[in-house]
């Protein structure tokens, strides 16, 4: 037992190391953020204050932006939640070769570095005149996360039992109704997380709001603090950190419910792991 | 009266993915594979022509492209495969050996690095390297030399900051992989008397080498299109010293105007990506 205790103080040890590895930036964007001589230090503040918070909350600098990103995320995730939910519905009950194929190219998809696209879609927006509007780069953003989407609702829609499918199809119902009436509220958790995990994902995307929306006043948070703080001359580090931690705080929120709702954040892993 | 199930008109659900997926990124694999072919620019040019493979000739020449190739590989195996992979599977492996607080308080923040967006990531890390930063004054008060990171080992920097933001995924994967793992068989392993390393190296590991191919991949293929990070952190530079490929194409089709020449570029990139995602599938051995 007493090589267990040992054991035990050594996994203990390394995972502090570890996790103070980790803190230490963390702990700069909190304190960072309440003090009022904010640098690039980790410190503690000698005064705390709620300045930067009071100088970053302005319409231009957190509520335009934020308001954009909740548009432009919230609008691409309803897309991308109906049209993966749709989508999985014929995957999941009816086998065939096709949908097989079908299945294999989505989970292909998933993996390609969308990265190397946007030089093209960048070339097709301006175009097509998609370029600079918020609904064409909703709708892209709404398609880069789908594959993944349509994938991890399938795997939930695999867990619903097609028993009770088949009761409602003698009862009469059409197949849009059995979906909506049956496999989704018994899905419920399972379309929560797909909803949240392709918010999230949206939330924190840079590159495809840097390269498809141009006007200002149009930027989602990403892009706003990247262009606000990023090409100031002087950098005031303390309102940054205020803006990071406004910024960041959905996310965090929004990734606790989905954690909590099933039992630590390790179900995720499973479902990524197929 | 009970709804059709079978016929062609079944699958009409799967309408408004397939024409997103065919609209928004079919459409631009096949435009890039055009572009990739062309002459295009920015501005300043009526037309673009085809130039057939002058795009790809020009880049295998092209010492800025060499440097990227090298520095994505660099970037590649010591974020991803050395850094994102070990770390993941090691804390995965201590959090089953330590106590719940601890568990709880690595997890936590190793996950929350992972959540926040990229950009925050980017700036937090950018404070950490900054020759004012955090890390010197850490070395500093250890009475170790400091230096300007970004400027010295800019490579390294951006890789760190991956592994800080993307070792919870592989945690993650990790820890699911370990669970499954049935008590018996370390159990019986110990019994034998085989000592812990001995157990990792014959038992564990084998155990769980369909996870490492998962998640040697995944790691890979998003490493790849890391832009961000990079691109708040040092844009590239000094120079061209962090410039990965992702980065390269962006400053070859906008800030230099090649779209041509860029979308060759981002069509390599691409079909490594594509390449990796085959194995990908391969390892994965789908069940559909």
């Amino acid at each position: 037992m007493r090589r267990a205790a040992r054991a035990r103080l050594a996994a203990d040890t390394a995972l502090l190391v570890t996790a103070a590895a980790f803190a230490v930036p963390l702990l700069w964007l909190v304190l960072a953020s309440v003090d009022a001589e904010a640098d690039l230090r980790l410190r503690i503040p000698s005064s705390v204050t709620a300045g930067n918070f009071d100088a970053v909350l302005t319409d231009e600098i957190t509520f335009t932006p934020m308001l954009n990103s909740l548009l432009l995320c919230g609008g691409a995730t309803v897309v991308s939640v109906v049209c993966a939910a749709l989508a999985a519905y014929p995957l999941s009950r009816h086998r065939s070769r096709w949908g097989r194929s079908y299945l294999l190219t989505i989970l292909f998809t998933t993996c390609l570095p969308i990265t190397a696209i946007m030089v093209p879609v960048y070339g097709l927006f301006v175009q097509v005149d998609l370029i600079d509007t918020m609904y064409g780069t909703a709708l892209f953003l709404a398609t880069a996360q789908l594959p993944f989407a349509v994938w991890l609702m399938k795997n939930f829609m695999d867990g619903v039992p097609v028993v009770l499918e088949e009761a409602a199809w003698t009862d009469g119902a059409s197949n849009l109704q059995t979906l909506t009436r049956v496999v989704l509220p018994l899905m419920g958790p399972g379309v929560t997380v797909v909803t949240i995990y392709t918010f999230i994902m949206l939330w924190g995307n840079f590159f495809v709001p840097f390269m498809l929306l141009l006007s200002p006043e149009q930027l989602p948070a990403s892009v706003s603090i990247f262009t606000f703080f990023g090409n100031y001359g002087s950098v005031v580090y303390g309102q940054l950190a205020a803006f990071s931690m406004l910024y960041s705080a959905p996310v965090l929120v929004l990734y606790i419910l989905i954690s909590r709702r099933l039992g630590g954040g390790f179900a995720l892993g499973g479902a990524v792991k197929g | 009266m009970s709804a059709p199930r079978t016929g062609w008109w079944r699958w009409v659900p799967l309408a408004p993915a397939t024409i997103l997926l065919l609209l928004f990124l079919a459409g631009p694999i096949g435009y890039c594979v055009w572009i990739a072919f062309t002459d295009t620019q920015l501005t300043g040019q009526a037309g673009s022509e085809f130039v057939g493979w002058d795009n790809f000739r020009r880049a295998f020449a092209d010492d800025d492209f060499r440097n990227a190739v090298g520095l994505t590989l660099v970037f590649t195996f010591v974020s991803a495969i050395v850094g994102q992979n070990t770390l993941g599977l090691a804390l995965a492996g201590l959090m089953r050996a330590a106590s719940r607080p601890v568990r709880t308080l690595t997890g936590t923040l190793v996950i929350t690095a992972w959540v926040l967006p990229e950009i925050v990531a980017a700036f937090l890390l950018y404070t950490f390297f900054r020759r004012e930063g955090t890390l010197n004054a850490i070395l500093d008060w250890l009475h170790l030399p400091s230096q300007n990171w970004l400027f010295t080992l800019p490579i390294l920097a951006v890789s760190f900051a991956n592994v800080w933001r993307g070792t919870a995924f592989s945690m993650l994967i990790y820890s699911a992989a370990l669970s499954e793992i049935p008590r018996e068989v370390t159990e019986a392993a110990e019994v034998d008397g085989a000592s812990g390393p001995r157990r990792v190296l014959y038992i564990t590991l084998p155990m769980i080498r369909r996870s490492i191919g998962t998640n040697l991949m995944l790691n890979t293929l998003s490493t790849l299109s890391v832009f961000g990070l990079i691109w708040a952190m040092t844009r590239g530079g000094p120079g061209n010293r962090s410039q990965t490929l992702p980065v390269f194409m962006y400053d070859q089709a906008f800030l230099k105007s090649l779209i041509g020449y860029g979308t060759a570029v981002a069509l390599l990139l691409l079909l490594v990506g594509s390449l990796f995602s085959v194995v990908y599938l391969r390892l994965m051995k789908v069940e559909l």
